[in-house]
């Protein structure tokens, strides 16, 4: 008798626990990035913010999705972060895998995502590798990448007259595939390169190399690095007097917090390329205003790509009626957006997204008005020019039928 | 002019002046290490947090007091040193009957344990802070601009290390503290408060990674990370020295500060692991060092 009830109401339960799944869609997210090495301040625990954002904002549970989000520390390794993505896809049921900054981390994790079916809405990275050699089909590559940022910065600074460069290159894949894309389009502009120098990394010293991009006769001292070694370069710089000299710099990858970090008196005058800056539009104001609330810092381009990313895969999860990672990321690329931080842009058949890209000159100490008031827009880059063009064999919206 | 293997003079000489350079915060670094692993036989794995802290506490000074470069180089050494008394005093001095390996091990966890703290507190990109005043702006040499900053770090390591080894070598107070290394319990036995000396040497000894802390705000990044990343450098400096050996401290500091430097012009690339690749050379000649006496 009592065996009886029992499994009656296990029967009920389920019954209704079947009900109520086919009402709401579970989706959980991973944000897996750099939580406590050099990218956890333009990428760390802000893109669990902004992906938070992006899920209150997009009204999931009024949509019928029911949203959790996981997050984890990569440390930058490519061993570590396979692990974990294996880990989430196989255990904690993880649907998508958002930001993941550092090339070769971000590669490893795209493979893993098709084999498994997830998905890798990536915004951290810079390798074009993602969208290109290694392609994939459940890969989005949505903020910057390589050939944006040398097209942005490199050809600005080339057409206005800076057509001697130098390099310093962070002696590693990042470093390299950086200082090619920007060669070429220093070249392609009429530029040439006169030298260049490989720089360990991670490295604290730099005056030894800056002292030899001082006698190259370059006009332009490309920074073809990141992080620390960016700032370190240009803090140096500024006090062996290389840009009172007549020469320079082109920070080729550069964030806000970076910026922030340096402060205007040493960074004024630089050039960068970005995706995206807080004090762009009443739009990117406001939403900045409520991250700086809950984060207590300016978003990064990073954390705005994992904003926008997210909405777009809720988007896309909400039309398709399921998690499935193929038929979300085909849905991704067929639904243009339009939103706040990134304005108009598409998601391509190779998954990278196309979206305006933008040149900025960081301001003087007495042009600002504040601690991130620090960069003048100077140019619009449309996103056709700004990244490579698709090629044929990642184009997944004809492969996939 | 000659030139060697295609580099002209001009060149070389201001590498090798940037050597120096940077050899002055080796040297300094090694110092403190070299001190403390000679009077107290603690290999003391927090000195690159306790670098960062000293390059942080001069930010703070600076932020939150408006405290200046020149009060923060005596003021934050003495604020490092304290903590350095702290840990000595409540952890450390526990160790002292038990193998090297666990001081060790207890001055790495510390390590963790601040530069987790601050990372969590300010973030991982660092702060900025300016080159004081007095010292902006450089000298043309001919063969190479000279920040007067730089020109500075120089003179005030070589003040730091000679200072301390004079300290060291020639004082009463350093023949003592070399007598109680030696042997505590008789030079205790002279009414000499043997613990309390001790205390105060690793103290000495976080007091010089603060120095150069603060010698290195102006010019390199302050962030959590900067530590970690040069300790590894320096330890292996201190090794190449001869465990301890404070002259030899001083005087491998400057030398791979230079030998650094020629690399940096003739291969790049080989920068990062010439002192290491130096080390394992000197260990199968030397292995206690090239100022190490062998026990």
């Amino acid at each position: 008798m009592m065996k009886t009830i029992l499994m009656g109401s296990a029967a009920l339960a389920a019954m209704t626990g079947g009900a109520l799944a086919q009402d709401t869609i579970e989706v959980t997210l991973g944000v897996l990035n750099d939580r406590s090495g050099v990218y956890a301040d333009l990428s760390g625990e802000g893109s669990v913010v902004a992906a938070r954002m992006a899920v209150e904002d997009f009204n999931a549970e009024e949509k019928g999705l029911d949203v959790e989000i996981l997050s984890a520390d990569h440390q930058n390794k490519p061993d570590i972060g396979a692990n974990i993505a294996r880990q989430w896809y196989d255990q904690e049921g993880v649907d998508a895998i958002l930001d993941v900054p550092t090339s070769s981390v971000a590669l490893a994790v795209a493979e893993i995502s098709s084999q498994m079916g997830g998905i890798l809405i990536d915004s951290g990275a810079g390798t074009t590798e993602l969208t290109r050699g290694q392609c994939q089909p459940t890969t989005i590559h949505w903020t910057y990448d390589t050939a944006a940022l040398a097209t942005g910065t490199g050809k600005a600074i080339t057409e206005a007259g800076g057509d001697k460069w130098f390099f310093l290159t962070a002696d590693y894949a990042f470093g390299h595939s950086l200082e090619d894309e920007t060669s070429k389009v220093v070249q392609e502009n009429g530029g040439e390169v006169v030298g260049t120098v490989r720089h360990p990394f991670p490295a604290t010293d730099f005056s030894s190399f800056l002292l030899q991009a001082q006698g190259s006769g370059a006009n332009v001292i490309g920074l073809a690095n990141a992080g620390g070694d960016t700032v370190n370069a240009i803090k140096q710089a500024s006090e062996f007097g290389i840009t009172q000299g007549g020469q320079s710099l082109a920070a080729l990858l550069m964030f806000v917090t970076d910026v922030h970090a340096l402060g205007t008196d040493v960074a004024q005058g630089l050039q960068l390329t970005e995706a995206f800056y807080w004090d762009q539009n009443d739009g990117t104001r406001e939403w900045s205003e409520r991250f700086e609330e809950r984060h207590g810092a300016k978003p990064t381009m990073v954390h705005a790509g994992v904003y926008s990313g997210t909405m777009q895969y809720l988007r896309a999860v909400e039309a398709v009626g399921s998690t499935d990672a193929l038929e979300v990321a085909a849905k991704m690329k067929e639904m243009p957006f339009d939103d706040p931080l990134f304005g108009k842009g598409y998601v391509r058949g190779d998954g990278r997204v196309i979206h305006d890209m933008y040149l900025f000159e960081v301001k003087s100490p007495d042009q600002t008005q504040g601690e991130w008031d620090l960069y003048d827009q100077k140019a619009v880059i449309s996103g056709e020019e700004a990244f490579l063009p698709m090629i044929e064999e990642c184009d997944f919206t004809k492969t996939a039928g | 002019m000659f030139e060697l293997l295609g580099i002209p003079p001009q060149v070389l000489l201001g590498q090798l002046l940037l050597g120096l350079i940077n050899g002055s915060f080796y040297a300094v670094l090694s110092l403190g290490l070299a001190v403390i692993f000679g009077l107290l036989n603690i290999i003391n794995f927090s000195h690159g947090a306790q670098y960062m802290m000293g390059a942080f506490v001069a930010w703070m000074l600076l932020a939150y007091l408006g405290i200046g470069y020149w009060w923060a180089l005596i003021a934050s050494p003495l604020i490092v040193g304290a903590t350095g008394l702290l840990l000595e005093r409540f952890a450390l001095s526990r160790l002292y009957k038990l193998d090297h390996l666990y001081g060790l091990l207890l001055t790495f966890g510390v390590a963790l344990i601040i530069q987790g703290l601050f990372r969590n507190y300010y973030g991982i990109s660092g702060q900025p802070y300016q080159i004081p005043d007095l010292l902006s702006g450089g000298q043309n040499l001919g063969f190479m601009y000279l920040p007067n900053y730089r020109a500075w770090v120089v003179v005030a390591s070589v003040i730091a290390c000679l200072g301390t080894w004079f300290m060291i070598e020639k004082t009463r107070l350093g023949a003592y503290l070399r007598a109680a290394t030696e042997n505590p319990v008789l030079v205790g036995a002279f009414g000499i408060n043997v613990p309390r000396m001790i205390m105060l040497t690793y103290a000495f000894g976080v007091a010089l990674a603060g120095f150069a802390g603060v010698l290195a705000a102006p010019i390199y990044s302050v962030n959590p990370n900067m530590g970690a990343d040069l300790i590894i450098v320096v330890f292996a400096v201190v090794v190449i020295g001869g465990m301890g050996s404070i002259l030899g401290a001083i005087v491998t500091g400057y030398g791979l500060g230079l030998i650094e430097g020629l690399t940096r012009v003739f291969y790049p690339e080989g920068s990062a692991v010439v002192i290491f690749v130096i080390m394992a050379i000197v260990l199968m000649i030397k292995p206690e060092g090239l100022f190490g006496r062998a026990n």
